[in-house]
């Protein structure tokens, strides 16, 4: 049975003149005719399937739908069309940072956030101390929540949020928060849970990094799906060939043979890059040679010259 | 769903709910004991000044005039409490649902347990006017539960009409001001409606909160419990916003998100 299952998940909005705007107005607006809502579609018939200990990156431009399809893989949000099934418990990690009371302190914050993420009490009694200890707050726990800094905030999030051992992970562009060495230990607690053989969302404009964590992916661009392949370096490639053309009018590639059209161009591309950058290499290599040998010549002159 | 699941289920949520209605009892009272003193102290507040300016009027005519008055005081004020904050449950909660998968209408009943408690706190004082006014105190008054409990439903129910359009509308709170302030003039918080004709005192039975106040009146003050079709009218109400309420979050559940 496959972890997470999103058959043809198409999610409209709704944006226009609703938001804001009284009771009165609506009803004015409505009878003047004068009230306009658009539609569009942040996600359009997107069907992926996960298997146990699959990683999956998400890539594409900004408003390309990736975090709408987050939220209703967590629930948050309810495909217009389409079905999501999940199966397992769920970690997300979408700026938790916010919605947690000013007013009350760190123990009791983390009681709450712990029962809206859906722990039991005997759980978040077992492992209170851990998440304390983890976020390096023992000094704080009867602080308001008001006092703390922003990166203890955020450490107080992320280890509520991370030391359940959760069978799916979302990651929204973080894979680790915090400053210096809380970086550091996030990132090591982030790389312990995905290798602990979780299935694991990332979505992220790190290439490099969707290269090397990721054995899925998919790519989304306004909203359409443009591929979902296991072959991540070749989507990949396509992708940044993509980003690389100026053109703003540019399209994403309609087929795979568009596709692998566009991987080839960047396999070119990158070929051409590494020959040119080698080409530079050599070019300076030979300059410094050049001139160390002119400059021995001229010293060798100029000892002649002395001599003479 | 096995047995099991469905325990879980509710173990879950019952944490979840405990949690919050312990977050808005911190917030309502900001750890401090003249808050709770406070939430007794406004109604009696209320209560003297309208003693004094209304006795002159009324007194006459109404038997237990202060009584009368405090049945009308601590039942509009309860339901106004109630509705006010269930009506800023989505809307204040919005950074939590956006971000976490929780159901909505935990938020809604946890505001509407604080307000709950603080209702049974000025009961207490209720009673103990109930002593000064030399009413006497029979086991008949153990029914005045059941319009207390059609009021929180009535609350419940309108509380989950008002967040919903608050979401949508931000006017909603000042509308709503705008309705209260007519509501406690229809609501014969200081005046008896024996004064009007017998069809004009029948239009204040459409008005929920007068009948739960009038059921009170009617138990501590006239000695007397109301006819069965009056238990049936206050069940209506209650059922009848619940109802509404409940379809109204059934059906923009997921469309809240689009809004905040």
């Amino acid at each position: 049975m496959s972890v997470i299952d999103c058959q043809h998940v198409s999610i409209r909005y709704i944006t226009g003149d609703f938001k804001s705007i009284g009771l009165k107005e609506y009803v004015v607006r409505r009878l003047t005719r004068n009230y306009h809502v658009k539609e569009f579609w942040a996600d359009k018939d997107v069907t992926f399937r996960l298997e146990k200990g699959d990683m999956l990156g998400i890539i594409g431009s900004n408003g390309a739908g990736k975090s709408t399809l987050l939220k209703a893989i967590t629930g948050i949000m309810v495909p217009t069309g389409g079905h999501i099934r999940v199966n397992g418990n769920i970690a997300a990690l979408l700026e938790l940072a916010s919605g947690f009371d000013g007013d009350m302190t760190v123990r009791e914050n983390t009681y709450l956030r712990g029962a809206l993420l859906g722990y039991t009490r005997k759980f978040l009694d077992e492992k209170y101390d851990e998440i304390i200890r983890f976020a390096e707050l023992e000094d704080f726990q009867d602080y308001m929540f008001k006092q703390l800094s922003s990166g203890m905030k955020s450490r107080l999030a992320f280890s509520i949020a991370c030391l359940v051992n959760p069978d799916i992970l979302i990651l929204d562009e973080v894979l680790s928060v915090g400053d210096g060495a809380f970086r550091k230990k996030s990132g090591a607690k982030m790389t312990e849970i995905i290798n602990s053989g979780v299935t694991a969302i990332l979505v992220s404009h790190v290439m490099p990094q969707v290269r090397e964590l990721c054995n899925k992916i998919l790519w989304l661009e306004h909203g359409k799906q443009i591929a979902f392949s296991d072959d991540v370096e070749t989507i990949c490639d396509a992708y940044e060939e993509f980003l690389n053309n100026p053109d703003k009018k540019k399209k994403p590639p309609k087929n795979e043979k568009q596709l692998l059209e566009l991987s080839e161009k960047y396999k070119v591309r990158m070929a051409l890059e590494r020959e040119k950058k080698e080409q530079a290499e050599r070019e300076k290599l030979a300059k410094a040679v050049a001139d160390l040998e002119a400059q021995r010549k001229a010293a060798g002159e100029g000892d002649d010259a002395g001599k003479g | 769903m096995s047995l099991d699941k469905i325990s879980n289920t509710i173990q879950k949520y019952w944490f979840m709910f405990t949690e919050l209605v312990k977050r808005d009892f911190k917030q309502r009272y900001k750890r401090s004991i003249l808050g709770m003193a406070w939430s007794v102290l406004s109604p009696l507040l209320t209560l003297l000044v309208m003693k004094i300016i209304f006795s002159t009027f009324f007194s006459k005519n109404i038997p237990h005039y202060t009584i009368y008055l405090l049945s009308g005081n601590i039942i509009l004020s309860y339901y106004k409490e109630s509705t006010k904050n269930g009506m800023r449950s989505l809307t204040s909660n919005a950074k939590i649902f956006t971000k976490i998968n929780v159901p909505k209408w935990l938020f809604l009943l946890s505001k509407n347990v604080s307000a709950l408690v603080n209702f049974g706190l000025t009961l207490l004082v209720y009673f103990a006017f109930c002593i000064f006014d030399r009413i006497e105190f029979s086991p008949r008054m153990v029914i005045l539960i059941f319009p207390s409990l059609c009021l929180l439903i009535l609350n419940i129910g309108i509380g989950a009409i008002l967040s919903a359009m608050y979401v949508f509308f931000e006017d909603t709170s000042y509308l709503y001001d705008v309705v209260l302030t007519l509501l406690t003039y229809v609501s014969a918080i200081f005046y008896s409606v024996s004064m009007f004709t017998r069809d004009v005192q029948r239009l204040f039975l459409l008005n929920p909160v007068y009948v739960y106040i009038k059921y009170f009146r009617m138990v501590v003050i006239d000695g007397v419990v109301p006819s069965l079709s009056y238990h049936l009218l206050c069940v209506f109400y209650a059922v009848f916003y619940l109802s509404i309420g409940m379809t109204i979050y059934k059906k923009y559940n997921h469309k809240f998100l689009y809004y905040l």
